[in-house]
C-alpha cells in the first residue's frame, strides 16, 4: 500500500492549493500513472491529471513527483523507494486545475525559433524532384535533440525559467539546435536571430538541470553551449545534396523489400 | 547587434582589465611587494608621483583605458542580472538608463584625468 500525496487545486473554488492524500494497493510493475487512474476510477474521479499514450512517447503525463519533475508513466512506484509519494503539477507553469498546467508557454518558445526545416530551395521543398542525401554522421549531430517529446520537464527543471519568465528555454534552444545542425535546412540566421537575444542563448546559467530530467536522455545544456560557440565564432555547415532516388537497386540477402507507397501519384506528376 | 556581439565585448574588456588591473594593482597596492622584489617605487600617492602619472601620456591613456573596460563589465554584468528581475516593458528603459549610467561616468571620468593631466598632474 503506498500513500499518495497529491496536491489539488482548482483555481475557481480553491483559495490556495492543498494536498489530499490518497491510499493505492501497489503491485509489482505499476507505474505512478497507473495509481493515479486507480485514484481516478476508484477513489476520487474529481482528480484531473492530463496522459494519453501511457508509454513515454507523447510527453502529456509531465509532473512533480517526490521532488523531481518526470513522466509519471515512466516512473515506475517501486524505483522511488518509498511508501509516500509527492505528486505536484510541474513548477513554472501556470496550473490550470489539479496536476494539469498551461503548456502554452513552453509551445510559443517552442515555435518562436521556427521549428522545421526551411529549405535552401523552397520550390524543391513544395514541389520535390529528388531526394537529399545525408549521411548517417550528419544525422548523428542531431538526432539526439530530435527525441525531444514536448513533455516540458526541462522547463519545470530550469532555475533560470524560475526567475526568468522571459527565458526562451533549453526546450526551444536545444530544438534551434537540432534544426540548425540539419545540413537540409538553410534557416540559421533566422533561427539564430530569435535566440541570439537577452533573454536567449546567454541567459542560460549552465546549471544543467534541463539534462537531468529529461525523460529521451535529450541534453539541451550541450546544445546551448554549442551554439553559444557557433554565435561567437561562426558555423560552418555543409549541405544536403540532392540525389536521384536509387532505382534498379538489388536488394542484399536478408533485406526485406520496402511496402509499397500507400498513396500513389497520378501519371504525369512529378 | 546581437546579443553574442555585446557578450564577446565583455570578455574582450574582462582580459584587458586583467592586464590594466593587474598593473594598477601591482604599481599602486603592492609597493611593499614591489620593495621585496628590489624594485625600488616610492609611494605611489606621494604628490610628486601623482604628479608624474598625470603628465605622462601614457598613464591618462591606461587610466582612460581601464575606466572604459571596466565601465562596459561591470554595467553589462549589472544590465544582464537586473533584466533577469526587470519585467519585459521596462527592459528598453533600463538598457538606456544603464548606457546613460556609463556615458556620465565615463564622460566625469575622463574629464577628471584630462583636466587633471592639464594643470600638471594635480
Amino acid at each position: 500500500m503506498a500513500v499518495f500525496k497529491i496536491q489539488r487545486y482548482d483555481p475557481e473554488k480553491d483559495g490556495r492549493p492543498y494536498f489530499q492524500t490518497y491510499e493505492v494497493p501497489v503491485e509489482q510493475g505499476m507505474s505512478i500513472l497507473d495509481c493515479l487512474f486507480y485514484i481516478k476510477e476508484r477513489l476520487d474521479a474529481t482528480l484531473s491529471f492530463r496522459a494519453s499514450c501511457r508509454m513515454g512517447i507523447c510527453g502529456s503525463c509531465a509532473m512533480y513527483i517526490n521532488g523531481l519533475p518526470r513522466l509519471a508513466c515512466e516512473t515506475q512506484v517501486t524505483s522511488l523507494a518509498t511508501d509516500t509519494i509527492e505528486v505536484r503539477p510541474l513548477p513554472n507553469y501556470e496550473v490550470i486545475k489539479d496536476l494539469v498546467v498551461d503548456l502554452a508557454p513552453l509551445f510559443e518558445k517552442h515555435q518562436r525559433v521556427r521549428p522545421w526545416i526551411i529549405p535552401y530551395d523552397p520550390v524543391e521543398l513544395d514541389r520535390p524532384t529528388k531526394e537529399y542525401h545525408q549521411s548517417p554522421a550528419e544525422l548523428e549531430r542531431y538526432l539526439q535533440f530530435a527525441y525531444c517529446l514536448k513533455c516540458g520537464l526541462c522547463l519545470a527543471a530550469c532555475p533560470t525559467v524560475a526567475t526568468d519568465q522571459e527565458f526562451i528555454g533549453p526546450q526551444a534552444l536545444a530544438q534551434a539546435f537540432r534544426y540548425n545542425s540539419d545540413t537540409r535546412d538553410g534557416g540559421d540566421t533566422e533561427r539564430m536571430a530569435a535566440v541570439d537575444t537577452l533573454h536567449g542563448l546567454w541567459r542560460c546559467h549552465m546549471a544543467g538541470a534541463c539534462a537531468e530530467v529529461c525523460p529521451k536522455g535529450v541534453d539541451p545544456a550541450l546544445a546551448i553551449q554549442l551554439m553559444k560557440r557557433e554565435a561567437v565564432f561562426g558555423k560552418k555547415k555543409g549541405r544536403a545534396r540532392l540525389a536521384d532516388p536509387p532505382h534498379a537497386v538489388k536488394l542484399l540477402p536478408g533485406i526485406l523489400k520496402a511496402p509499397e507507397p500507400t498513396v500513389k501519384r497520378s501519371e504525369g506528376e512529378i | 547587434m546581437r546579443e553574442s556581439r555585446y557578450w564577446i565585448l565583455s570578455l574582450v574588456a574582462a582580459a584587458c582589465l586583467v592586464v590594466l588591473l593587474g598593473t594598477h594593482l601591482f604599481l599602486m597596492h603592492l609597493d611593499t611587494l614591489l620593495a621585496y622584489l628590489g624594485m625600488a617605487n616610492p609611494d605611489p600617492l606621494d604628490y610628486s608621483a601623482v604628479m608624474a602619472r598625470g603628465r605622462s601620456g601614457g598613464w591618462v591613456g591606461a587610466y582612460i583605458l581601464l575606466l572604459a573596460f571596466s565601465l562596459y563589465h561591470g554595467l553589462y554584468g549589472l544590465r544582464s542580472v537586473l533584466s533577469e528581475v526587470v519585467s519585459p516593458p521596462g527592459q528598453r528603459m533600463l538598457t538606456w538608463a544603464v548606457i546613460a549610467v556609463g556615458f556620465i561616468a565615463f564622460t566625469w571620468g575622463t574629464y577628471v584625468v584630462i583636466k587633471s593631466s592639464l594643470m600638471g598632474g594635480v
